[in-house]
């Protein structure tokens, strides 16, 4: 319980940083047109990929001998950036059409 | 060496602030392509960022980074280019999938290879868990929507209970793990938990709510990325993830409110646990139709609309659609398109799809809009929707969908209904609106139906 204590009083403003951002991610979004629900669902699972720093922090970081790091670590990258790529591309897709339509 | 960090750290700044501002931007229609843009470029400058960070103390193992990302970035553009307008909920739910995956892959890798204090074990764990359900859930929401899997092959006897025990299961072995410390064998028996669990919590949940489920896994990525954030220390993926997270969540309740449910109802599935009286009637008889009679009935009324539904994309009837309709304008015919909020797999589905075969965009009307023309249309079209129109919603306590919005076609002076067969829609339950007096049934694919309506018109 102490640790966690000292984790809280340690990273208090990244908890700060935390709630802010919920706060702000609630009110980017209240309001969309029903129309945008899926391509805004789509654009919002590409940003989640942004786990993929992550793999690299962790790649990164690791001995060049670590083979147990480096293997699920080059398979987090890709599965990260699948994610990044295919969402983005796919979020463009759908928006495109939307753009076509209007002129 | 300062000068660099400073530079890294604000290039985490502007790519943490493009993220809130695409999804500001994804939020209205003029913007919403501009926004992805900006998100994309937040995603890269968050990449080079930190692959440029010197306070990153390693072997580096760039070979191994640039590896999986070009692997990675092949796999993900070609799925991207090559997929079906159609089949996009299935490869969003796929896309949330492999996040979900990454997530508890760097959270094994964390608490196996790192001396973690308890606070650190709990994020981690907290992490894995998070991360592994959004993977198989998303996983099995995919399946579900491309047809692959139907609800009563994975749906137990019970499997509310069974998925809240497995809930408890679940929190108390994270407990443990916490308390007692791990060993390798058991944080492999809390991720295979983990993952049954996510499948499991999906299971029950009603195909035709697989979109909601998606948003909701979306954020549960986005939390998850959020918690790695807090292991590695890094603010731009406690930002994104957060933002995600939370949007997620918006969303799945705006979705929720699109159908009239509540969170609550979706989750415990509703839809595959309640049958409904109607579903048992099976003695009535629908009237069936042809092209030649529909195509008089269309050519000569004064105001068509159409409802597309899920048997639209399936067929790829787009733009067979908006031939007919060109050929129906041409003969003085005013036709327009009622757009239901939850038609399709995911809302604005249709929207997507219409916009595909240059359907303009003010005949497309809204729910309200749609259901006060309705009554003033002459002939109503529906092409493969089902219980985005069945009257059961308006009229039927028992029905599992009753409650939710629904175009009220029966309104309109004929209603034909292009399906392929009489089987109830993806709620499972049986639409009485077949059997209206109003409904002629006109069996088929939907895209074979229009063209054969195309020629009957045209012949006329």
């Amino acid at each position: 319980m102490e640790s966690f204590m000292q984790f809280i009083s340690d990273n208090l403003l990244m908890i700060y940083l935390l709630i802010f951002t919920v706060i702000l991610g609630f009110e980017v979004i209240s309001k969309v047109p029903t129309v945008l629900h899926t391509p805004l669902m789509s654009g919002a699972n590409a940003i989640s990929g942004v786990i993929i720093v992550g793999a690299i922090i962790l790649i990164r970081r690791s001995a060049s001998d670590d083979m147990f790091s480096l293997i699920l670590g080059s398979i987090a990258i890709t599965l990260g950036m699948i994610n990044v790529v295919g969402g983005f591309a796919v979020t463009d897709r759908m928006l495109e059409m939307f753009k076509k339509k209007k002129k | 060496m300062i000068i660099q960090n400073t530079l890294v750290d604000i290039a985490y700044l502007i790519g943490a602030v493009s993220f809130v501002w695409g999804l500001r931007l994804l939020g209205s229609p003029d913007t919403a392509r501009k926004g992805n843009t900006y998100a994309a470029f937040g995603m890269g400058l968050g990449i080079i960022a930190v692959l440029l960070d010197a306070r990153i103390i390693g072997d580096g193992n760039y070979l191994w980074i640039v590896g999986g990302m070009a692997v990675g970035s092949i796999i993900g553009w070609l799925a991207a280019k090559k997929i079906q307008m159609t089949a996009m909920p299935q490869m969003v739910s796929i896309f949330n999938g492999l996040g979900g995956a990454c997530a508890a892959i760097l959270s094994i890798v964390e608490i196996m290879t790192q001396d973690l204090d308890k606070g650190g074990l709990v994020i981690s764990l907290f992490a894995l868990l998070i991360g592994a359900i959004a993977f198989t859930g998303s996983m099995l929401a995919y399946l579900k929507l491309d047809g692959k899997i139907w609800d009563s092959q994975v749906t137990w006897p019970k499997h509310n209970i069974i998925n809240q025990v497995l809930l408890l299961l679940t929190v108390a072995f994270f407990i443990y793990l916490v308390i007692a410390g791990h060993t390798t064998g058991l944080l492999i028996g809390f991720l295979v938990l983990s993952l049954f669990y996510g499948w499991s919590f999906v299971a029950p949940i009603g195909g035709a709510d697989m979109p909601v489920v998606i948003s909701l896994l979306n954020s549960f990525t986005g939390i998850s990325a959020a918690a790695a954030g807090l292991i590695y220390g890094s603010n731009f993926m406690l930002v994104g993830g957060i933002l995600v997270g939370a949007s997620g969540t918006i969303l799945t309740v705006l979705m929720c409110q699109a159908m009239n449910r509540s969170l609550f109802n979706v989750l415990i599935g509703g839809f595959s646990a309640a049958g409904g009286a109607a579903a048992a009637d099976g003695d009535q008889v629908a009237k069936s139709t042809n092209a030649i009679d529909s195509a008089i009935l269309l050519n000569y009324s004064s105001s068509v609309m159409f409802v597309p539904g899920y048997g639209l994309a399936v067929a790829q009837a787009q733009k067979a659609l908006k031939e007919l309709d060109d050929l129906l304008e041409s003969n003085g015919v005013d036709v327009k398109y009622a757009i239901h909020p939850v038609a399709g797999r995911m809302p604005g589905h249709m929207n997507v799809l219409l916009a595909e075969a240059d359907v303009p965009y003010p005949k497309l009307l809204d729910l309200d809009d749609a259901n006060a023309a309705l009554p003033s249309t002459d002939v109503v079209v529906i092409v493969g929707a089902n219980d985005v129109v069945n009257p059961a919603a308006n009229d039927d306590p028992s029905s599992s969908i009753y409650g939710m919005p629904v175009l009220n076609v029966w309104e309109a002076k004929h209603v034909i209904v292009m399906k392929r067969s009489m089987s109830p829609g993806y709620a499972g339950i049986q639409n009485q609106l077949f059997f209206h007096e109003k409904t002629k049934m006109f069996f088929g694919d939907a895209k074979d139906s229009i063209q054969k309506l195309t020629s009957e018109v045209k012949n006329l």
